[in-house]
């Protein structure tokens, strides 16, 4: 390795044990950030648009996700929310269960799941967008 | 706490070698709640509660693209009086996570860090919560 000869405060043991800055939680924090502000005029988009069809019926919901700018909204809404959501529930996570094992299960637990229902929410989009 | 305990952490000596108490860290329990506080962990909560609602959201979608019987039965759901309470809560964690989430992006840029500034914002923060609330709810009532 290039930088094991590099000026550095890190003790060789604190680097084996991957103590120290993990280097990307910078991007995490941003990505909370981008995420946030980007859902700050889908969010908007989003509930306006709901008490405009909410006396409708299946069809027309239907008809209104399946169109191309809608379906497209809602699947950056989909995406910045779960995103939002997977890094601020993984804050809440490592701030409360301090066991490595439980805090671990835990973290990849609430992944699978929002991965999986992110998934099927994006999934039921697009087939709403295909429908014709 | 054990006296031997409670000496080890919370008495020491002095520079000039007599016994002194230490100072405690105010600790939840005791600490009188202020808007600062209060709004934060409220933050967090509404952001937990708004996961869940990202989860039925989900439910909702899969239904509508799932056919009419489906949907039918998730929006019969959300118009019994338990559906509506928790669309209720859900509109109200919406509104409050969305306006103090203004607040912290304002507080990322380096903005509002004074306190009579940030005691300012975080009562907008509830006022505007409120107002929206009760507006967005009244009309999804008048709508159906």
């Amino acid at each position: 390795m290039a930088n094991m000869t590099a000026v550095t405060m890190r003790s060789t043991l604190g680097r084996v044990r991957g103590l120290g800055a993990a280097r990307s939680g910078l991007l995490e924090w941003w990505g909370q950030r981008v995420t946030a502000a980007a859902l700050v005029p889908l969010a908007i988009w989003f509930v306006v648009s709901l008490l405009v069809h909410l006396d409708e019926g299946a069809s027309s919901v239907a008809h209104w996700v399946g169109r191309p700018w809608n379906g497209v909204l809602l699947l950056a809404l989909l995406m910045a929310l779960f995103r939002h959501l997977g890094l601020g529930l993984k804050v809440v996570i490592e701030d409360y269960i301090h066991a490595e094992a439980t805090k671990l299960a835990a973290l990849l637990a609430m992944k699978a799941v929002l991965t999986l229902f992110w998934i099927a929410a994006t999934v039921s989009v697009l087939k709403l967008a295909f429908a014709g | 706490m054990p006296e031997d305990a409670r000496t080890a952490l919370m008495s020491g000596l002095s520079s000039d070698g007599k016994p002194v108490d230490r100072p405690l860290s105010p600790h939840l329990q005791v600490y009188r709640p202020q808007i600062t506080t209060v709004l934060s962990i409220m933050h967090r909560f509404s952001g937990i509660w708004l996961g869940v609602g990202t989860l039925f959201l989900t439910w909702w979608l899969v239904a509508l693209a799932s056919g009419p019987a489906p949907f039918a039965t998730v929006q019969a759901f959300f118009a019994s009086i338990f559906g509506k309470i928790l669309l209720f809560l859900w509109t109200a964690a919406l509104m409050f996570h969305f306006c103090n989430g203004m607040r912290h992006l304002a507080w990322d840029s380096g903005l509002g860090f004074e306190k009579p500034t940030y005691h300012a914002s975080g009562w907008t923060v509830i006022a505007a919560a409120t107002a929206l609330t009760v507006l967005i709810f009244v009309i999804g009532l008048v709508a159906g």
